[in-house]
């Protein structure tokens, strides 16, 4: 794959490599607290409710939900100049974390999109090293 | 809520002296940031009657204080450079309070200047944080995305059309209070509603006329006790409450997206004021957005979650009304370098002391100023008596 994508990629720091990595073999991990079974994102050493080391890493199929979504007109960078107008989301996954991507394989109008739709992962792969998690209504 | 007794003995004791923009503000390719910080430092110290050499604290945001202080020239005994977006200035004077009444200084001064539209050298974030891995390579990047997301969400809560048309109420009422400032941006221009829903989309749901200006600005203040503002040129402002605070930084980890942490700065600046919420004569709330403004009306709690389009329409907010709300011109209309927290109180000083010319409301004996920064990240509330 020849690498001019000039978009900005994700600048993985150690506590998220296994999340990136994943993505590439189409695969979605996150974090949940083994004493309470909670779920969190982003990637963390710590568990957020209560303070302890006891993250454990689990699978999931990114089965989700639109929680909020935006269209894009205006790129906010030059590199984004040809994808408007395209779709910014908050996705709520069935397990309950929120995390920010975007909704393809739709046009982007306001007619298309309810709150709470039902969503599928797609992974999008942007060059050799990055998958990025994007989602497609179900 | 936490207890704030303690709080409440800082209430009215310190008072603001001097409040400056710099020389100009708008379009101000000639002169660098640091030179609008230095600008509105010495208008505000003249506003006040005082020297620089009466500066022994320094408050900024964006900028480290070495670098302000050195290009103004002061050397100051105490230096609090919080940088948490817009709202930082309004954040200063919670600590500029704290540092004088615990003797870390004895005269403030909070400066501001950015070039927002005509800087040279970008301002860059560091590269390792979250936000820049997890949103920007889906292009969530920078405030309208961000904020647009939050607005999106309000609407499916509490109904899109009664939203548009308070954003739009908002947009056209902001714009009507700065055709009566001659330092407000869009002092020439009128707005009208359909001006307002046919302007492009920027990010949906904001129309362009949704968002801020991108202006160069500055702007300072200047704090001291109560006692040494009655040496000041003129009658200080007196600071009766303070809040601060934030809950995440990038807006997918905003924990309700249509409460931002004014929900805890608004009472918090109201309870150690001692005042209630219907006393406040003006309203100056950071309108980075027009939906800012009504999402914070409601944290603050002029009314309840998910009623401000109705509180709008009830009240009236155009020039004449019965609700003063940024009679500036806000970050809409007026100026928005960046960082436009700082001009809230600057003009929140000025209704108190009756020198808002044309624009000047009556009775304005108290102020309640609003700061949001980040993307609806932290917030800051300042209640101001006369």
């Amino acid at each position: 794959m020849k690498d001019n994508y000039k978009k900005p990629l994700p600048i993985p720091q150690p506590e998220s490599d296994k999340f990136w990595n994943g993505l590439k073999k189409k695969e979605i991990w996150i974090q949940r607290c083994s004493s309470t079974n909670q779920f969190q994102f982003y990637p963390r050493t710590h568990c957020m409710l209560h303070n302890q080391n006891d993250i454990e890493w689990v699978k999931v199929s990114g089965d989700s939900t639109l929680f909020t979504y935006a269209i894009v007109y205006q790129a906010p960078m030059h590199s984004f100049v040809d994808d408007v107008p395209y779709v910014n989301a908050l996705v709520k996954l069935n397990e309950g974390p929120i995390i920010p991507s975007n909704i393809v394989d739709v046009e982007p109008d306001p007619s298309n999109f309810k709150i709470g739709m039902k969503l599928k992962p797609v992974f999008v792969n942007v060059n050799k090293n990055f998958t990025l998690l994007k989602f497609r209504p179900a | 809520m936490p207890n704030f007794n303690k709080l409440k003995n800082l209430s009215g004791k310190m008072s603001i002296i001097g409040v400056s923009e710099s020389d100009q503000i708008g379009k101000v390719p000639e002169k660098s940031p640091l030179a609008l910080h230095a600008e509105a430092a010495v208008n505000a110290l003249d506003d006040a009657g005082l020297n620089l050499s009466d500066v022994d604290g320094l408050f900024t945001a964006g900028w480290s204080t070495l670098d302000v202080a050195e290009y103004i020239g002061i050397q100051p005994r105490y230096t609090d450079s919080t940088s948490v977006g817009g709202s930082s200035f309004v954040i200063h004077i919670a600590h500029a309070i704290a540092a004088i009444s615990a003797g870390y200084c004895d005269v403030a001064l909070i400066t501001h200047g950015q070039s927002g539209r005509s800087d040279r050298v970008p301002q860059e974030k560091h590269l390792g944080i979250p936000m820049i891995q997890f949103e920007y390579p889906y292009g969530i990047i920078g405030p309208p995305s961000s904020y647009s997301l939050a607005c999106s969400r309000y609407m499916y809560q509490y109904g899109e059309d009664r939203t548009r048309n308070a954003m739009a109420e908002i947009a056209v009422s902001t714009r009507k209070w700065a055709n009566l400032n001659p330092k407000a941006y869009f002092y020439d221009k009128g707005m009208t509603h359909d001006d307002y829903h046919n302007s492009k989309w920027v990010s949906w749901p904001f129309h362009l006329l949704d968002c801020c200006l991108v202006t160069d600005a500055g702007a300072a203040i200047i704090i001291t006790t109560n006692e040494r503002a009655k040496n000041a040129r003129k009658k200080g402002v007196n600071i009766l409450g303070v809040g601060e605070g934030h809950d995440h930084s990038m807006i997918s980890q905003m924990p309700d997206l249509t409460k931002a942490f004014g929900t805890k700065t608004g009472p918090q600046a109201i309870e150690m004021s001692g005042i209630s919420i219907n006393d406040i004569d003006l309203a100056m709330i950071y309108d980075s957005f027009t939906y800012t403004v009504l999402v914070s009306l409601e944290n603050i709690g002029f009314c309840k979650p998910g009623e401000g389009p109705d509180f709008l329409l009830e009240k009236s907010i155009i020039p004449g009304g019965n609700f003063p709300l940024n009679t500036n011109g806000g970050g809409l209309s007026y100026t928005h370098p960046g960082m436009y927290g700082i001009f809230t109180i600057v003009e929140a000083v000025r209704q108190l002391r009756n020198e808002a010319e044309n624009r000047q409301i009556e009775n304005c004996n108290l102020a309640l100023a609003h700061g949001t920064g980040g993307l609806l990240s932290s917030t800051a509330t300042v209640v101001l008596g006369s």
